[in-house]
């Protein structure tokens, strides 16, 4: 049991770093394909039922992650509310469309293209991509092709959402299991000749913690 | 036109029809006199969409916006303290431009179509499904003619009841239009055939339509690099199903005009019948 629960949450803590690493490389991937000025992952936050920046590649990379607006209204909004991808070229400076956008991107776009992050029912957030200077308009296949990124997107921010969950709950356990999570996490990590020392330390200490057993052959 | 449910055979001691007697036959003369070949001209020649009345179920719309011409009314669906949905005159407009977007298309293609924008947006993601099923509910029980909706959900446990207000809406005559999916996801109601759905083809022609004979989506219609009205009073250009799915709202609203006893059925029909790669593209 001990082993198991180790196991999950060694699992929970080294990963999220890694989501998080491949959620930036699929942002930085997309705005080098479309040939955009900026990308980005945004996360629908379900207790404050609001958008995230998750990852963000390109213009406002250093300053947007964190940062939240709601998550109905607006572009983004209504791409994560309907499930419906969007693109939109050629935007004209329409005042209330531009301090939107510019909460919602950190500056204001000529163009953006938006897609829902799907994984089985659930919508997870929303993938962008701003302004692609050297570009015509978008075609059908560059769409399709955005989905697809979409999908890949979407099971890094679906994993991520788990590891943090996973997270969550060891530290709801008066961080006796974070404390343990961050030990497995490190014996992980370790060369294999020291692990197996420190494997039979541990076996001789669940030998230590285990309550006197009862004889279940009677 | 509001349309209510059909009762004509309902008899004497006011049961359903769900049978036809021997003698009833002369009750249910189909009263569209179909000519040999149906054209476009027969379907909707000179019609401007006059008396059918068109509902936006989307992110509001900006009633004043020149191409929009002006809203018949405008309901925002919300939730009150204890998360049941209210239906309150809509002061807001539109939250994103999408709602605005879709009215100026059907109305440039239906001008004279009464134009009525119900908000399902705004009221925050959680309960978002909610407050689409109440929207459409809504929308269904004021007997529209034609309802767009470019929008769907994913919940599988929301299809169910969304497959019953598609369908009761096709046996009231609303017919529901709706945009389909180009990603690879399981969403609704799109794929219900009760429901017209529409993808996006990349012709310029806002006329120009194609029934796909390889469902779920039914028709392609034009959903690439649109002009579309946006919010205070502009224009973008926009692409995406859900700028296809107001062009056949508005076809739609054009052929009803025409012909207002057209069933979704009948009127699903016509569309196939003037489709470009069916009929309509050699006129």
């Amino acid at each position: 049991m001990s082993d198991l629960r180790a196991a999950v949450a060694a699992g929970a803590l080294g990963s999220e770093e890694g989501y998080r690493a491949l959620l930036q490389s699929i942002v930085e991937v997309a705005r080098a394909i479309f040939g955009a000025r900026a990308s980005s992952v945004f996360l629908h936050d379900e207790a404050a039922d609001e958008l995230v920046f998750e990852a963000v590649a390109g213009e406002g990379a250093e300053e947007l992650v964190g940062r939240r607006f709601p998550s109905s209204t607006g572009v983004a909004g209504w791409v994560l509310v309907t499930r419906q991808p969007l693109v939109i070229e050629e935007l004209q400076e329409d005042p209330r469309f531009a301090r939107e956008a510019a909460e919602s991107t950190g500056f204001v776009p000529k163009g953006l293209m938006a897609v829902p992050l799907l994984h089985e029912e659930r919508a997870l957030g929303v993938l962008e991509v701003l302004d692609r200077p050297q570009q015509a308009a978008f075609s059908l296949q560059e769409m399709e092709l955005l989905g697809l990124f979409a999908n890949e997107a979407a099971i890094a921010l679906d994993l991520l959402q788990r590891a943090r969950e996973a997270r969550a709950v060891l530290e709801d356990e008066g961080g006796e299991g974070a404390a343990l999570a961050r030990l497995a996490a490190k014996i992980s990590e370790l060369e294999p000749e020291r692990r197996e020392a420190v494997d039979r330390l541990l076996e001789a200490v669940e030998a230590l913690v285990e309550p006197p057993g009862f004889d279940d052959s009677l | 036109m509001a349309n209510e449910p059909h009762d004509e055979l309902d008899d004497d001691r006011g049961l359903p029809a769900w049978s036809l007697p021997a003698d009833a036959a002369g009750r249910i003369a189909i009263g569209v006199e179909w000519p040999e070949r149906v054209t476009r001209e027969w379907a909707f020649g000179d019609s401007t969409g006059k008396g059918v009345r068109v509902c936006i179920l989307d992110s509001g719309v900006e009633a004043d916006h020149l191409a929009v011409g002006g809203l018949e009314g405008a309901i925002a669906v919300v939730k009150d303290e204890d998360g049941e949905l209210e239906f309150v005159q809509d002061t807001e407009g539109d939250l994103c431009g999408h709602g605005t977007a879709c009215a100026g298309i059907v109305h440039s293609l239906a001008p004279e179509a009464s134009l009525f924008s119900v908000r399902v947006l705004g009221a925050g993601f959680k309960g978002s499904g909610s407050v689409l099923l109440g929207g459409l509910r809504w929308a269904v029980d004021q007997g529209f003619d034609v309802i767009n909706m470019s929008l769907s959900t994913t919940k599988r446990h929301f299809a169910e009841v969304l497959h019953e207000l598609a369908d009761s809406a096709y046996f009231r005559r609303t017919v529901l239009v709706a945009s389909a999916h180009n990603m690879p996801v399981e969403s609704y109601p799109w794929r219900f055939s009760s429901v017209i759905s529409v993808g996006s083809h990349e012709e310029p022609d806002p006329m120009t339509f194609f029934y796909n004979p390889s469902p779920p989506v039914e028709f392609f219609a034009r959903g690439m690099n649109v002009e579309v009205a946006w919010l205070g009073g502009s224009t973008i250009r926009s692409s995406g199903n859900s700028f296809a799915t107001p062009h056949v709202a508005g076809i739609c609203a054009l052929v009803m005009a025409k012909h207002p006893e057209l069933t979704p059925f009948q009127l699903k029909s016509v569309l196939y019948l003037t489709a470009n790669n069916v009929g309509g593209g050699a006129e």
